[in-house]
């Protein structure tokens, strides 16, 4: 297995409960390939870190604001 | 009005969000999630009970804020497809493992920053897709129907996203206590 063929199989390693029929020839892959096996940990790792930071805050005030403009513009259509 | 209030209380975050990472300014992201509650009022007719309703609603904001970044880019066009290249994506050479704890390095509000710059650099067709497959854990069939794209189509896009994304943070993240590896490529 080459390391463009793991890379096309990355989503599903990425989702630990995927069927994956290739699954023995990828775990072979990773076992001898460092450059497979570092891409798919930092790959998790940057998914994990993008789901666990909250970059745009809706604070609670501009919320408020944004409900009053939208129940008065529907009330109008 | 009032079961239509509660799907607002319920999804206004999540709309917020996707405006903000699609036309990447507050005000226009406030416009956006306006006007996709407003169109959703307006078409709830037309919602078919056979996708999520929150599919449905993401897939008009997502619309939306596309017209929003065209009219701010002064009528050219903005689309899901710009600037997505064809071509394969390269595979680095030179692969850096990251600290065992890239987030012990950088305090909160640094570390979002950090994490704002890197996905605004990335082109709004892959941005989209991995915000809405991974940051908002829509499933690969959800994110294409939302989009409007093949399923093949989201695949490779959230696959260069994704590298394009972990290759960037490196800057940030890669142990500092060692050069950066060079590895074979097969």
């Amino acid at each position: 297995m080459t390391c463009t063929e793991f890379l096309a199989q990355l989503d599903e390693m990425l989702d630990q409960d995927a069927a994956i029929p290739l699954r023995a020839d990828l775990q072979h892959h990773l076992e001898e390939c460092e450059h497979c096996e570092i891409t798919l940990n930092t790959t998790r790792k940057t998914i994990e870190i993008y789901r666990s930071h909250e970059l745009y805050e809706l604070p609670e005030d501009l919320r408020e604001r944004l409900h009053q403009a939208i129940v008065a513009k529907c009330r109008k259509c | 009005m009032a079961a239509f209030e509660k799907l607002v209380r319920q999804y206004d975050r999540q709309v917020f969000r996707i405006a903000q990472h699609i036309v990447q300014n507050r005000e226009d992201a406030e416009d956006v999630v306006q006007d996709a509650f407003l169109k959703a009022y307006e078409k709830l007719d037309q919602f078919q009970g056979n996708s999520k309703f929150y599919t449905w609603l993401v897939r008009i904001a997502v619309n939306e804020a596309l017209m929003r970044l065209r009219k701010r880019r002064t009528g050219r066009m903005v689309s899901i497809d710009e600037d997505v290249e064809t071509e394969e994506g390269s595979m680095p050479r030179d692969l850096a493992d990251w600290s065992p704890d890239p987030e012990a390095m950088y305090g909160q509000s640094e570390m979002a920053d950090i994490l704002r710059r890197t996905i605004q650099g990335l082109p709004p067709g892959f941005r989209v897709v991995f915000v809405l497959r991974d940051v908002e854990g829509l499933s690969t069939e959800e994110t294409a129907e939302t989009l409007g794209l093949s399923i093949p189509a989201v695949k490779s896009r959230l696959l260069r996203a994704r590298l394009q994304l972990r290759e960037r943070l490196s800057r940030y993240f890669k142990r500092r206590d060692q050069k950066s590896a060079q590895v074979g490529v097969k």
